[in-house]
C-alpha cells in the first residue's frame, strides 16, 4: 500500500457505506423537520424494499434498469467519456425491442424472440450513440453536449413514431399493441422454484443484466480492447503515442455504452410493459450516472449501487404510501442526498479516512 | 444486528403497516404523474375528493405516483386495504387498473380519461373536443385580427383532438379565421414549462393572434401570462382559470374531473356505485365553459347566444364535433 492511499476494500466498500450513512443521517433530519419519526421512516423504507416478496421483486426490477444504465455510463467513464445520453439511447433501444417483439410474438415462443430483442435493443441504443461518438471523435464536439441533445431528439422521434406510425387504432394512448406471449420474458418467480414475487415484474432481464456485468468486467479488465479503453481514458496523449487510435476507441466505446443503455429497454418493454409506450425510460438513464459514480465504474459496485437505488425507488414508494406527510418529492430529496454524498461530496470523507489508515498502518510498516 | 432483532424490527414495520389498514371502505385516489397540485388536471381530481370530504365529513386516502410502474402497486395497496372505490386519474394508469381489477375482483375501481373493460371498473371519459368547439367559436368571435392561437402541451392524440374541435368551432364562425397552433414539446415536460408556453404565445401574438387557448397544463400558465401581458385574450382549460388574469381571460373550458371523482366517491358511499363506461360531454355537464364576474364584460350577448346555441346543438345531437379518435384525421 502506498502512502496516501486506502486498501481496496475501504475504497470500494467502506467509503460508499460512509457516504450512504451520511446521506441517510441528513435525510433523517429532513424527516424529523417535517414532523415524522425518522426511525419509522427508515423502517418502512427498508421493509418496503426487502421485507416482503413483492417488495424484493420490485427492488430487483428497478435495480435491473439501473444496472444497465449504470454499466453504460461506467464503460464510457473508462475512456473518460461522459455519456449522459443513456436516457435517449434506452428510449430508442425500446424501439429495437418492440420491433422484434411485434414481428415475432405471434409465431414463436419467447426464447426465440429474446435474443433478437436483446440484439435489437443493443443495436438501436448503439446506433443512437454513434452520431455523438463520430462528432466527438472526428469533430471534437463534446459528447456531454451532443448526447444530452440526442435525448431530446430521441423523445421527438419516439413521440412521432408512437403517435403517427406505431399507435394502435382508436387509442388515446401513444403506444403499440400489447405483445402476445411470444414477446414476453418470463418472470423470475416462474423460473426460480420456491420464489414468489407477487405482482412484481422482476423478470429474466435481471439475469441478462448480471451477464452484462460479467461481459463488462471481462471487456474492461481482460481484453486488449479494454486495455486500450483504459489507456485512452487515463492519458490520451500516451495512448496515441502507443498507437491507439483515438477515433476508433471513442466510437467503439460509445457504441458499447449506447448498446448497454439500450438493453435497459428489454427489462421495461419485454419484461414488464409488454408494449412500447412513450416515456418508459422516465429518468433511469440519468440515475445511471449516479449508479456508475457510486459503483466506482466497477460492475460489482454497480450491482450494489443499483440495488441501493432500487431500494430507494421501491421502499420510497412504500414510504410515500405509508406516511402521507412524506410526499414523493421528499423521496426525491432523499435520493438526491444519496447522489450528493456519493457523487459530489465523494471527497469529503476521503482525506480523513486516508489519514486514519495512514496512522493505523504506520506502526506496522515501521515494524517491517 | 442479530437476525432476531432484525426480524422483530421488520415485524414492527409490518405492524405499523397493518395498523394503518384499520379503516376500511375509505375511498382512495391515485393521481397521475403530474402530481397533486399541477394547477389543472390532478388538482381538479383533488378538489372533487376535498368536496366529498367537506360535505360528508369522511376521510379519503390519496397517492401521487412518481412513475407509471408505481401505479399498479398503489392501486393494489389501496385495494388490499379495502378502499372503495379506488379511483385512478389519467390514461397512463389504464393497464395498471386492468391488472389490479383482475387481481382484486371484489374491489371497485374507476379510471378517468380511459376505458378499461372489466366487470369491476367504472371508466369515465370526456368528450373534450366538444368543449374545444365552444372555445374556438368564442375565440373566433372575439378576435379582431381574424387570427387565433392554440398552444398545446405534448403532441399526443388527446391534445390533437382538442385542437381539431377548436379549429372546427372557429371555422363555424367564418371560414376566414386563421388558427395558429403549436405544441410545446415531446416530453411530459411539455406540460410543465411555463417559460416555453409564454415564448410560444408571444410568437403567436407576433403573427397576429389576439385570442389564444392553452391546452398545456402547467405550460399554459405561461401562455396565459404572456397573453395578459400583451393585452390580448386567453382561454383556460380543465379548471376555471378566469381568475388568473381578470379582464384578459375570455373564458375557461372546464373538464369536470372533480365531479367525476366526487360522483364516484358519493355513489360508493350510498351503495349505488356501478361499473361501466361513462362518457361525459356538454350534454352531461362533463364539459362546460365558464361565465363569471371575471369575464362577463368580455363576452358579448351575441357571443353568448352563439355559444349557447352550439352547446344546445351538440347536446341534442344536431351538431356533431369531429372526434379524431373515432372519425380519423381532422378534416380542417
Amino acid at each position: 500500500m502506498m502512502a496516501g492511499q486506502m486498501p481496496r476494500w475501504a475504497d470500494y466498500i467502506l467509503m460508499p457505506a460512509i457516504n450512504v450513512a451520511a446521506a441517510f443521517f441528513v435525510s433523517g433530519l429532513v424527516v424529523l423537520a417535517i414532523g415524522e419519526n425518522p426511525f419509522d421512516a427508515v423502517r418502512i423504507l427498508v421493509w418496503g424494499a426487502f421485507g416482503w416478496n413483492e417488495g424484493i421483486g420490485f427492488t430487483l426490477f428497478y435495480a435491473t434498469n439501473f444496472i444497465f444504465t449504470g454499466l453504460a455510463v461506467a464503460v464510457a467513464f473508462h475512456a473518460s467519456l461522459f455519456n449522459i445520453g443513456g436516457e435517449g439511447q434506452a428510449y430508442v433501444g425500446g424501439l429495437g425491442v418492440a420491433l422484434a417483439c411485434l414481428a415475432l410474438d405471434r409465431f414463436v415462443p419467447w426464447w426465440v424472440t429474446m435474443p433478437l430483442a436483446v440484439a435489437g435493443a443493443a443495436a438501436f441504443g448503439a446506433a443512437w450513440a454513434y452520431i455523438p461518438a463520430v462528432l466527438q471523435a472526428k469533430r471534437g464536439s463534446h459528447v456531454v453536449i451532443t448526447t444530452i441533445m440526442f435525448n431530446f431528439i430521441a423523445a421527438s422521434l419516439m413521440v412521432y413514431l408512437l403517435v403517427n406510425v406505431m399507435a394502435k387504432e382508436g387509442s388515446m394512448q401513444p403506444e403499440t399493441r400489447t405483445f402476445e406471449d411470444g414477446g414476453r420474458l418470463p418472470l423470475l418467480d416462474t423460473i426460480l422454484p420456491g420464489v414468489d414475487f407477487g405482482s412484481a415484474p422482476a423478470n429474466l432481464s435481471f439475469v441478462i443484466a448480471l451477464l452484462a456485468c460479467l461481459f463488462t468486467w471481462v471487456l474492461i479488465w481482460r481484453t486488449r480492447l479494454g486495455y486500450e479503453i483504459r489507456t485512452f481514458g487515463a492519458n490520451q496523449t500516451a495512448a496515441v503515442y502507443a498507437g491507439i487510435s483515438p477515433v476508433r476507441i471513442t466510437i467503439v466505446t460509445m457504441l458499447i455504452s449506447g448498446g448497454l443503455a439500450g438493453m435497459m429497454a428489454v427489462n421495461e418493454i419485454m419484461g414488464s410493459q409488454h408494449r412500447l409506450l412513450i416515456e418508459f425510460v422516465s429518468g433511469y438513464g440519468f440515475v445511471g450516472i449516479a449508479v456508475a459514480l457510486m459503483g466506482r465504474s466497477h460492475p460489482l459496485g454497480i450491482v450494489f449501487a443499483a440495488i441501493l437505488f432500487g431500494m430507494l425507488y421501491q421502499g420510497g414508494a412504500e414510504l410515500a404510501f405509508e406516511m402521507p406527510a412524506i410526499t414523493r418529492d421528499m423521496i426525491v430529496v432523499i435520493q438526491a442526498l444519496v447522489i450528493l454524498f456519493a457523487g459530489a461530496l465523494e471527497h469529503m470523507f476521503r482525506p480523513t479516512l486516508i489519514k486514519l489508515f495512514g496512522i493505523l498502518s504506520a506502526p506496522a510498516s515501521r515494524a517491517a | 444486528m442479530s437476525l432476531l432483532t432484525w426480524k422483530s424490527w421488520l415485524g414492527g414495520a409490518a405492524m405499523l403497516l397493518a395498523s394503518s389498514a384499520g379503516l376500511s371502505a375509505e375511498p382512495a385516489l391515485v393521481y397521475s404523474v403530474g402530481g397533486k397540485f399541477d394547477g389543472s388536471f390532478n388538482e381538479a381530481a383533488y378538489r372533487g375528493a376535498e368536496r366529498f370530504a367537506a360535505e360528508t365529513g369522511e376521510s379519503y386516502r390519496d397517492f401521487e405516483i412518481a412513475r407509471d410502474a408505481e401505479s399498479l402497486q398503489a392501486l393494489r395497496n389501496f385495494a388490499r386495504r379495502g378502499a372503495d372505490p379506488v379511483v385512478a386519474i389519467g390514461f397512463n394508469q389504464a393497464s395498471a387498473v386492468s391488472g389490479a381489477a383482475a387481481d382484486f375482483p371484489d374491489a371497485n375501481f374507476a379510471i378517468v380519461d380511459m376505458v378499461v373493460d372489466a366487470p369491476n371498473v367504472r371508466s369515465v371519459v370526456f368528450r373534450e373536443h366538444e368543449g374545444a368547439y365552444i372555445a374556438g367559436l368564442l375565440a373566433a368571435m372575439a378576435s379582431k385580427t381574424g387570427t387565433i392561437g392554440f398552444v398545446g402541451g405534448m403532441d399526443i392524440p388527446i391534445i390533437r383532438r382538442f385542437l381539431c374541435g377548436y379549429r372546427e368551432g372557429a371555422a363555424s364562425v367564418s371560414g376566414d379565421v386563421r388558427v395558429i397552433f403549436n405544441m410545446a414539446g415531446d416530453t411530459p415536460a411539455a406540460f410543465a414549462d411555463p417559460a416555453r408556453g409564454a415564448e410560444l404565445a408571444r410568437s403567436q401574438i407576433a403573427r397576429g393572434a389576439d385570442v389564444i387557448i392553452q391546452a398545456a397544463g402547467g405550460t399554459g400558465i405561461g401562455v396565459l401570462q404572456a397573453v395578459a401581458d400583451a393585452g390580448k385574450l386567453g382561454i383556460g382549460t380543465d379548471s376555471n382559470q378566469n381568475g388568473l388574469h381578470p379582464g384578459h381571460m375570455l373564458t375557461s373550458i372546464r373538464k369536470r374531473i372533480d365531479t367525476a371523482v366526487y360522483a364516484n366517491f358519493m355513489d360508493a358511499r350510498a351503495g349505488a356505485w356501478t361499473p361501466g363506461v361513462q362518457e361525459l360531454g356538454l350534454k352531461e355537464g362533463g364539459m362546460d365553459w365558464v361565465l363569471d364576474a371575471d369575464n362577463r364584460a368580455l363576452v358579448t350577448s351575441a357571443m353568448e347566444a352563439a355559444a349557447r346555441a352550439a352547446e344546445a346543438g351538440i347536446a341534442q345531437g344536431r351538431l356533431s364535433v369531429h372526434d379524431t379518435m373515432r372519425d380519423g384525421e381532422c378534416p380542417l
